[in-house]
This record gives structure tokens, C-alpha cells and sequence, in this order.
């Protein structure tokens, strides 16, 4: 590369090895199989606990003008706050535990991999986790005859997009953090977000405090994967598309940037 | 004579207001082994993360194997390795997969990679140990992992940041047996240590930083020379007389030091000194000579006092 | 069973003591989470989920004719202590044996395993009890939740956490690795959150899944506390369901005074 075109981009930016971070996980999780299997029962447990428990209790919810079973209601905001909660699980406590205490990625900076490929890598990571998490839950959708038709694939996208601003504002917030006492914050802030994203009740149920809720980047992820897998496609899932895409390209840039400040200084 | 392999002018690091290296100048030429020696807080550890390029210097300019360290960090990091101060080692994996995953960081094939892994296991005296979980490794043998692992990319400059800090004499040696064995096959070693056993060991050439500068620079031999007499006399008085007893030691050797449990003397020959001592009526309770050392040369440059 | 009796009370309240001791580094964002998460999920399950249920005529017979988020409030009462208590019986066990082993340090004293484990369970009836008494204080604030009920469900609530924290003790001295707390975190109080009568009757459940559910003490609690606040007090019942609660408490104890003592004293 020429010294005029690293002079543009600085060359902790330049990412050109992330997947070799990826490759690193593989090896890793090889031997916690079981913890990365189990994060799949968590949305699984709240979803039956739902249709079975609460089913009877609510009856139906009006989606788009469609009345729709109470399950078939949750079942796309589980999955949407799954692949919210497991990249922010991936891009916690796991980053905070190689970032200040076993120090692997100043290890991985000592050779010619730059800022940008861990925190990509890193990201990367909880995406592909994240989508087999959702692919298996979609599965189970089906199963359970909570899919209406071919467009409920197109949840695993907008997974994807909810797993890669959440993974990215993780990763972000970690670099913060100053010891495990902080992590407190990270239940503290995604339950709220869990809870009020028209997760479990429509949106409509808010009255004039709607506004709020559309504020939880949740909100349009829930609604996207809800979308989906109504079939139902209107303007305002552009709307939701660019409010995600939006934090997640903030969040990146400035994650990056936040880790060659403390790994490179 | 060959161009210095690394090749730093007036090198500057600050943080905020606080200068941590102020202003250095360091050639390091191909085959050497050099040291950086130095109190706590000196700079040697800043110095040595700019040299790993992991660090940007804020003055001055850092050459190393030709090429700019400002420009071309991912290339020259590419053909150097890193034992660092803290080990980094990878404490989810295996001994051997925190070798060959950390060749794959170098862009090695996996193939080679796992084969260089084998060498280096040997070479650490590893290969028992090769499946173990790092955390259940001694601090003997995750300093000897962290050195294996840094020359996975069979790197041309091998930097150290105290690496025998911590460890059994029994680990020490074998350490600085391995490390000599790579100086000579060729690789140039940089290292820091506060150890002046270690740095007489290893070094060809070191510098004595201070505060952010350099305060001496030779082989260990001429420093002392240098900056200590051949000889040292090291004089116990019984307590509370340090003082009045110095009194009468005055002349005798090059130098004296008063500590708060012993007089020092200075000199070329010791035992000389001593019979003037006794004859001027200094009657010490114990009195040793000893040749001087590399430790006597860094307290008198760096000072006496602890730096925290 | 004379062994396992403390010499006195004095040995569980000292080490209690060094658990608060501990826990004042601690408190404020630990208050803030045991309080906040229940109340969030009141105002997010109970009243936004409410609003569902309660538009459904059907549901009131269901629920015995209490709006939902009056159903709900004492079994997120009960459940805060069981999450709380559970949590705090994993790692921190681990941790005064592995880690900052202060298990060790304890022992070294004249105090004994018993008075370890009596005080560790003595702590969290206290961390339970207060978490319970916040959220109560703030279901008084409202009509549709306030009830003298909620004096004795915050009793309920330390019980069922103690039920819940001394065979988890008993399990976190003998666990080698920590990946375990996860696991049982997961595939055990989670699931129990979930299908363990908080949020709906039970009877809405296969029947398989039912009788699961009333194998943990986490149940029995809800069933007592809902009695409380609502009114509806069978009082034969609440004995039994209490007994049940205590029994598990005191098998937990027993074993994890057996445990911890090999693994102090080997």
C-alpha cells in the first residue's frame, strides 16, 4: 500500500485479518460447547413459558390490523431480543475478560493485526453466533406453527442487523468499563430495553409515551423481525432499517477508535 | 559497518503532561544482544512498546529494519516478537493451540504453522505439557510459553520486557540458556531488566535510562570501569557510629558511601584499603572485599532512593 | 446430629457480619439492580401485559379475580429472592473457597464449618428479605398492589431465598469449575422464573411440567405469598407448603455443613 493512501486511512483502521480472531473462537469454544448450546434454551424457555402460561390469559393482539395469537405475537420479539442479548453477552463480559485480564488482544496487537481487525473480528463473532442462535429459533417457530410463510427468512437478516449494532454498542460500552463491578450496568440497561420494546405488548398500549419507546434501538429490531414474519412490508421498515444501521455504524467507528486509544498508547 | 537494525533519534513519548521518555538515542545493530536498564518508572517500558510498535512516539523518529515505524507498524511487527512484561497468554486455550492460533495472527499456513508449534514446544521444554490449559501451567513455564510463542514468526528481533521477573533461580537459568541459544543462532535480542546479574549475562551493550533519559551507555565491563573502581570494601561499624567511624576513613579509596548499616569504600585495591582503615583506628565489626559490579555502577547513576 | 449444632448464635451473626462487611463496597449498584429489575419487570409483564390480560373477560376467573398485575406482584416478590439468593450462592461460595478464599481465612479462627454456613445462610434471609421489603414498599404506593399481605410475603420471600441459596451452597463447595453456575442458572432458576406459578397458574401447564414445577420450594412460596397479599388464606395449606420451603432449607444446610468441613478441614 502506498504511503499516500495510509496517510488517508490511519493504519489502526485497516482491517484485513479479522477472521483470524474468528478463527481463534472456533478454537476456543470447542471446549464450552455446552455454554454456547445453552444460550439457545434462554428465548426457547420464554417463549413456551409464554404460549403455554400466558396464551389462554391474553387471547389475541391486534398486529397491523390482524388479530394474532398471544405466542405467535412474542415469538418474533424473543427471537429479535435474543440476538440483541446474545451479542451483548459476546461483546461484554467475554471482550472486558480478554481486554484487561488475560490481555489477549495486547498480545494480538503485538503482531501485524491492527485495532480495527479485533474489534471487527471480535463483532464478527457474535454475528455468527447470533445467527445460529436465530436460525435454530426459527426453526422451532416453524415447528410450533408460528410462521406464516417463506418471508419469515427474512427474521435472520434483521438479526443480523439487531446483532451487529448491539454487538457494536457493546464492544463500545466495554471499553469503558474499569473492572467486573461495571457489568452490573449492562443487565441494568438491556433489561429496560428487553421489557419496553413492544416486546411483550404492542406499542399502541404506550399512548402518548410511544415516543420513548422508539428511542430503544430494540423497538425497530423487534419490529423488523415482527414484519418479517407477518409478511406485512410497509415504508417504515426502511425507518427501522436506517435507525439500526445508523448506531451500528457510529458505535463501530467510534469502538475501534476507543480500543487503539487504550491498547496503543 | 552494517546499517543498526533499529535506529531511534531523539525519541519522545508523553502522556498528558507526564514526559515518559524524553528525548533518546538508541542504534541497535544486527546479532546484538542490548539491554535497557533502568529503575521502576524510568521509561524502558514505553521505550519498548514504541519499539513493538504498539506505541506511537509523540517526537521524534523510530527506524527499524529500514522502514519508518510510523508508517509501516503491521510490516516491521510482522518480523519481530514480543515477550511482554505481564504474559498475554491465552488462557482458554491449550499450550499448543496458543502457539499455532498466535502463528495464524502472522498469516502463517496452518500446516506450517502446527510444525514450527512442534519445534517450539521442544525448544520450551513444553511438549509434555502441550495439551494442558495454560492457567494450570508454573510461572516458570508460562514465561518459557510466552518466549516460544513469540518466535513463532521466527523473528528476526526478539524484544524482552523483564523477562525473569518473578521466577526461581532454577527457571532463570534455564531461560537465559534458551535465550542465549537464539543469540547464537543469529536473532538480536532488546531487553529490559532491573536484574544487573541478568543484564551482565545477556548483554553486549546496554543503557542505563533514568527519568526519561539515557544516563550511560557501553558494555557492562567498560561501565564499570567507567563509573566503579575494580574493588569494593564494604565496612559494618556497630550501630549509631557510621558516622563518627567515616570520619576517619577520609581519603582512603576513590569514593566513599555512607549508608544507614554500612560504609562502602571504593577502590582498586581493596584489601589495601582495609589495612589503612585499620590503621587510622577504624575497627569495623565485619569487612568484606568484593569486585565491583554492574549493581554498583546502576545505584550510583540512578540514586539510592525507592522510586514508586 | 450434636456435631452439627453451632456452639452458640454469636459464630453465624460474627461471620454474617463479615459478609455485610463485605457487601459495603458493594451495595449501591447491587441495591440498584435488586430493586430495579423486579420493579421493571412489574411495570413491563404486570402492568403492560396486564393491560392485555385484563381487556380478556375470560382471564378473571382464571387468576381468582384479582387484576393481573395484583396476581403477579407477590411472585416477582418471591422470585427476586430466589434469583438473588441462588446468584449469590454460586460464585461468591466459590470465590471464599477459590479465589479470595475467605472460607480459609475464617477457618483459622476459632469459628467453624457450621458457623460459615449458618452465616451465609443467616446473610442471605437478610439480602432476601430486604430486596423483598423494597419492592413491597413501593407496591404499597399503589391501591391495586397495597395490602398488609406484604409484611409476612417479605418473610415468605427470605425463606424461599434461603431455601433456594443453602442447597446451592452445598452444590458450589463441591463444583470444580465455575462454568456449572452458568448452567444452572440457564436450565434451573431461569425455567423456574418462568413456569414457576409468578406469572400464571400452574394449572394452565401439562400436567407433566406441573408436578416439576412443584418439586422446588419456588412454588410453594409463590402459592403462600399470593395467599397473603390477595387474601385468600388456607392456612392448614400454608403450613404445609412452609414446612416443605424449611425442608429444603435444612438439608441444604446439613449437606453444606458436610461438605465445606472436608473441604476445611481434610
Amino acid at each position: 500500500m502506498s504511503a499516500g493512501l495510509l496517510r488517508i486511512i490511519p493504519p489502526a483502521m485497516v482491517v484485513r485479518r479479522p477472521h483470524r480472531m474468528i478463527e481463534r473462537h472456533i478454537v476456543a469454544y470447542r471446549r464450552q460447547w455446552l455454554i454456547v448450546v445453552s444460550g439457545f434454551f434462554e428465548p426457547l424457555f420464554y417463549l413456551l413459558s409464554m404460549r403455554a402460561g400466558l396464551g389462554d390469559l391474553v387471547g389475541t393482539v391486534s398486529v397491523g390490523g390482524r388479530e394474532v395469537p398471544y405466542d405467535a405475537f412474542v415469538a418474533p420479539a424473543l427471537m429479535a431480543s435474543s440476538a440483541m442479548n446474545g451479542a451483548i453477552f459476546d461483546s461484554t463480559g467475554n471482550v472486558l475478560h480478554r481486554l484487561k485480564y488475560s490481555r489477549i488482544y495486547d498480545a494480538a496487537l503485538a503482531t501485524p493485526m491492527s485495532p480495527a481487525d479485533v474489534a471487527t473480528g471480535e463483532i464478527g463473532w457474535a454475528l455468527i453466533r447470533g445467527q445460529l442462535y436465530a436460525i435454530s429459533f426459527l426453526v422451532v417457530m416453524a415447528a410450533l406453527g408460528l410462521t406464516n410463510s417463506w418471508w419469515s427468512l427474512m427474521a435472520l437478516p434483521a438479526c443480523a442487523l439487531i446483532g451487529l449494532t448491539f454487538a457494536a454498542l457493546g464492544f463500545l460500552g466495554t471499553t469503558f468499563m474499569r473492572g467486573w463491578s461495571d457489568m452490573d450496568m449492562v443487565t441494568t440497561l438491556t433489561m429496560p430495553l428487553f421489557l419496553f420494546s413492544a416486546t411483550f405488548f404492542p406499542i399502541s398500549a404506550y399512548g402518548s409515551w410511544a415516543w420513548v419507546v422508539q428511542l430503544s434501538p430494540l423497538y425497530h429490531g423487534v419490529a423488523l423481525v415482527r414484519a418479517a414474519n407477518e409478511g406485512v412490508w410497509t415504508a417504515s421498515m426502511l425507518g427501522h432499517v436506517a435507525v439500526l444501521t445508523a448506531v451500528a455504524l457510529v458505535a463501530l467507528t467510534l469502538a475501534a477508535r476507543r480500543l487503539d486509544a487504550l491498547l496503543r498508547k | 559497518m552494517t546499517a543498526p537494525l533499529l535506529d531511534a533519534h531523539r525519541l519522545v513519548k508523553r502522556f498528558g503532561d507526564f514526559t515518559a521518555v524524553n528525548g533518546i538515542d538508541v542504534q541497535v545493530q544486527p546479532g546484538e544482544a542490548f539491554g535497557f536498564l533502568g529503575p521502576n518508572g524510568a521509561g524502558k517500558s514505553s521505550t519498548m512498546r514504541m519499539i513493538a510498535c504498539v506505541s506511537a512516539p509523540s517526537e521524534g523518529s523510530l527506524h527499524m529494519f529500514g522502514l519508518d515505524a510510523a508508517t509501516h507498524g503491521a510490516a516491521i511487527r510482522a518480523r519481530i516478537g514480543v515477550v511482554p512484561q505481564l504474559d498475554t497468554l491465552d488462557t482458554e486455550l491449550s499450550v499448543q493451540e496458543n502457539l499455532w492460533l498466535y502463528g495464524r495472527f502472522f498469516d502463517l499456513s496452518r500446516a506450517e504453522s502446527k510444525r514450527r508449534t512442534k519445534e517450539l514446544l521442544e525448544f520450551a521444554q513444553l511438549s509434555e505439557r502441550a495439551d494442558s490449559i495454560v492457567d494450570n501451567l508454573s510461572g516458570g513455564m508460562k514465561r518459557r510459553l510466552s518466549i516460544a510463542r513469540s518466535l513463532i514468526n521466527e523473528p528476526e528481533l526478539l524484544l524482552l520486557d523483564e523477562p525473569t521477573t518473578g521466577l526461581d533461580p532454577q527457571a532463570r537459568h534455564v531461560l537465559w540458556d534458551r535465550l542465549y541459544r537464539l543469540k547464537q543462532q543469529g536473532v538480536t535480542l532488546v531487553l529490559t531488566t532491573h536484574y544487573m546479574d541478568e543484564a551482565e549475562q545477556l548483554c553486549d551493550r546496554l543503557v542505563v535510562m533514568d527519568q526519561g533519559r539515557i544516563v550511560a551507555e557501553g558494555s557492562p565491563r567498560s561501565l564499570i570501569e567507567q563509573y566503579a573502581t575494580r574493588e569494593v570494601l564494604e565496612l559494618r561499624f556497630a550501630a549509631g557510629t557510621n558516622d563518627q567511624q567515616t570520619a576517619a576513613l577520609a581519603g582512603i579509596g576513590e569514593r566513599q558511601e555512607v549508608l544507614p548499616d554500612r560504609v562502602l569504600v571504593y577502590a582498586n585495591d581493596g584489601e589495601a584499603a582495609l589495612v589503612q582503615a585499620h590503621d587510622r583506628g577504624a575497627r569495623p565489626e565485619s569487612a568484606l572485599v568484593r569486585r565491583a559490579s554492574l549493581e554498583d555502577v546502576f545505584l550510583l547513576l540512578t540514586g539510592r532512593s525507592l522510586v514508586d | 446430629m450434636a456435631t452439627l449444632a453451632p456452639r452458640s448464635l454469636i459464630g453465624p451473626l460474627r461471620v454474617a457480619e463479615w459478609h455485610l462487611l463485605i457487601y459495603r463496597r458493594f451495595w449501591r449498584m447491587n441495591v440498584l439492580s435488586s430493586f430495579l429489575q423486579p420493579m421493571l419487570y412489574l411495570l413491563g409483564l404486570g402492568v403492560g401485559v396486564g393491560s392485555l390480560v385484563d381487556a380478556n373477560t375470560s382471564s378473571s376467573d382464571t387468576l381468582g379475580g384479582v387484576s393481573y398485575v395484583a396476581y403477579v406482584a407477590p411472585g416477582l416478590l418471591v422470585t427476586t429472592a430466589m434469583a438473588l439468593c441462588a446468584a449469590e450462592s454460586m460464585w461468591p461460595v466459590m470465590g471464599g473457597l477459590k479465589w479470595q478464599r475467605g472460607y480459609h481465612g475464617i477457618a483459622t479462627t476459632p469459628l467453624t464449618a457450621t458457623d460459615i454456613v449458618l452465616g451465609h445462610g443467616l446473610w442471605m434471609a437478610v439480602r432476601g428479605a430486604t430486596a423483598a421489603a423494597a419492592v413491597s414498599v413501593a407496591l404499597a404506593l399503589f391501591p391495586e398492589t397495597r395490602s398488609w399481605g406484604l409484611v409476612p410475603t417479605v418473610v415468605v420471600a427470605a425463606l424461599v431465598g434461603m431455601a433456594f441459596a443453602m442447597p446451592i451452597m452445598a452444590f458450589s463447595i463441591n463444583a470444580e469449575m465455575d462454568g456449572g453456575f452458568a448452567a444452572l442458572q440457564r436450565f434451573f432458576i431461569i425455567p423456574l422464573f418462568l413456569f414457576g406459578g409468578a406469572f400464571y397458574p400452574i394449572t394452565q401447564l401439562p400436567v407433566v411440567v406441573q408436578w416439576l414445577a412443584k418439586i422446588p420450594p419456588l412454588w410453594h412460596g409463590v402459592v403462600v405469598a399470593r395467599g397473603f397479599t390477595t387474601g385468600n388464606i388456607d392456612w392448614l395449606a400454608t403450613a404445609g407448603h412452609l414446612a416443605y420451603v424449611c425442608l429444603w432449607i435444612a438439608v441444604g444446610i446439613v449437606v453444606s455443613v458436610r461438605r465445606l468441613r472436608r473441604k476445611l478441614y481434610p
